[in-house]
């Protein structure tokens, strides 16, 4: 069953994400694709994170379905102009990829490179517009057609806990309008107030039109909390759960992080409107089998059981691959 | 000119209230057509348009000037450039991810919009630019009515000449009606 397919059955689904390798070549790919393949419907590729140069997210996504996983191609504004990042799309997909997730993209700053010119020539309201018109209406932004068009489920991002925060539920449904199909969101620690935010998207009816799946992260260690809650942008790390994580002998951080993920994904999965949840597990891939497991939404066992979450089962998520 | 957030020197009443003086009409489409007529005399409007809106709002001359649906913050100060909203990487202190000592040019957008009822206006969804058109005025622009693309309604077409209008925009905000 694809992502796509997934969601539109009602199913909860579940989302990871795979870094490629600085490197020319794909076997960290197909490596991590293998932990992931039964356990996800799935697997983001990221685009160049952080702005540090990766191998591409087409070639990782080509290499995670040689590896039996579906992609979702992460298509970032910030390297390419409009007419780079239009023509990756007929690229990806002619070769078969069909899941696209748009994002501004960190600004080259924060990356290995930080005197790289800034494209930013679409933002990603304008670039989901753009792919949804050349799948939708067969037009380039130029106006000239398409022949065949593309086909592609859209996805965007959304920071539920970033400020302006009256104005990222409205946000949400901007890129809606512009042709997002799902979302998935940055990391959520904070159960409570993306409860508030999910308020604010029923409200306005965006649960509706659009799938939503809250990004949950499992910490591996203390650096990596640090890191978390000082370095990536816009992330929010309550006090109680920053505590919780410090309060564990150190070697024993990894075991609770994924404790806590668990215990976020069941709540989450009870919050009305979530159509599932995307693991922000890049590095830590392993986790996620026990993650599901524990967190009742998948199992691996075969026959598929409902477990107590009442969310979801099983073994059929790798099944109609 | 790098893009740096910058905080409008020009309260967002007295904006609100110049954007009512400087909609376009028979006076102001007469005035610039004058103005557009002698090379010499568009060039010193250009250039007066640059320093006074570059002393209020940072402006940097995109030439298709997005102020008056966004609470007179300039989104071009935005690093990244974005016409349509935040990025997620907003501190939680309301601070630009790339100058994290400066407000994020959306936050201080929101706000000021939202203090005279005009939040509504960030949802309208904004075209993208022309870069050929930097260093144009956009007074000159406006007033001739070939800004007039610049921002739509959902489902609005991409194609430019589908856009809603300035005026239409700002009705519909007063009405508080959602446009996408």
């Amino acid at each position: 069953m694809s992502l796509r397919e997934r969601l539109a059955s009602g199913g909860f689904a579940v989302t990871a994400e795979i870094s490629p390798p600085r490197g020319a070549s794909t076997d960290p790919v197909t490596k991590l694709a293998g932990y992931l393949r039964d356990w996800v419907d799935a697997v983001n590729i990221t685009d160049n994170q952080g702005s540090n140069v990766r191998l591409s997210s087409w070639a990782g996504s080509l290499a995670a379905m040689a590896a039996g996983l579906e992609p979702v191609m992460q298509m970032t504004c910030r390297d390419r102009n409009r007419i780079a990042l239009q023509s990756d799309l007929l690229g990806a997909s002619a070769l078969g990829i069909r899941n696209i997730l748009v994002m501004t993209g960190d600004h080259p700053k924060f990356g290995d490179h930080p005197g790289a010119k800034p494209v930013f020539d679409l933002d990603s309201v304008q670039l989901l517009w753009t792919l949804r018109t050349m799948r939708d209406e067969h037009t380039l932004l130029s106006g000239r057609t398409l022949n065949p068009p593309p086909d592609c489920f859209l996805g965007a991002v959304e920071n539920p806990s970033a400020p302006p925060l009256p104005f990222r539920a409205e946000r949400l449904g901007k890129k809606i309008a512009a042709g997002a199909q799902f979302v998935q969101t940055q990391f959520v620690f904070d159960v409570a107030a993306f409860g508030q935010w999910m308020a604010q998207v029923r409200d306005l009816g965006l649960h509706e039109q659009c799938h939503i799946l809250p990004g949950v992260g499992a910490v591996r260690s203390r650096r990596a909390l640090d890191f978390i809650r000082d370095k990536v942008p816009g992330v929010h790390v309550p006090d109680d759960v920053y505590r919780r994580l410090r309060a564990v002998p150190e070697d024993q951080t990894a075991r609770e992080g994924e404790r806590l993920a668990a215990e976020t994904v069941r709540q989450l999965a009870d919050i009305p409107g979530v159509a599932g949840v995307h693991l922000l597990v890049a590095g830590n891939e392993q986790a996620v089998a026990g993650i599901l497991a524990e967190a009742g939404v998948r199992t691996n066992e075969a026959g598929g059981r409902t477990n107590e979450g009442g969310v979801r089962t099983n073994k059929a998520a790798s099944d109609g691959r | 000119m790098t893009p740096v957030p910058t905080h409008p020197r020009l309260g967002v009443r007295m904006a609100y209230r110049l954007q009512r003086v400087l909609r376009p009409n028979a006076g102001w489409r007469r005035l610039s057509a004058g103005i557009e007529a002698s090379q010499t005399a568009r060039r010193l409007f250009t250039g007066a348009e640059r320093q006074a809106k570059q002393d209020l709002f940072g402006c940097r001359m995109c030439g298709q000037c997005a102020l008056p649906v966004t609470g007179y913050v300039c989104p071009m100060g935005c690093p990244k450039e974005l016409r349509n909203g935040p990025c997620g990487g907003v501190g939680a202190d309301g601070s630009c991810e790339v100058y994290p000592e400066l407000q994020c040019v959306w936050v201080d957008a929101y706000e000021r919009a939202a203090s005279q009822g005009r939040a509504s206006d960030l949802r309208l969804l904004h075209r993208p630019i022309d870069h050929r058109r930097w260093g144009e005025s956009s007074w000159l622009n406006y007033w001739q009515g070939r800004d007039e693309g610049l921002w739509g309604a959902a489902g609005a077409s991409l194609d430019n000449a589908a856009g809603a209008s300035l005026d239409n925009a700002a009705g519909a905000s007063r009405d508080n009606k959602v446009y996408w």
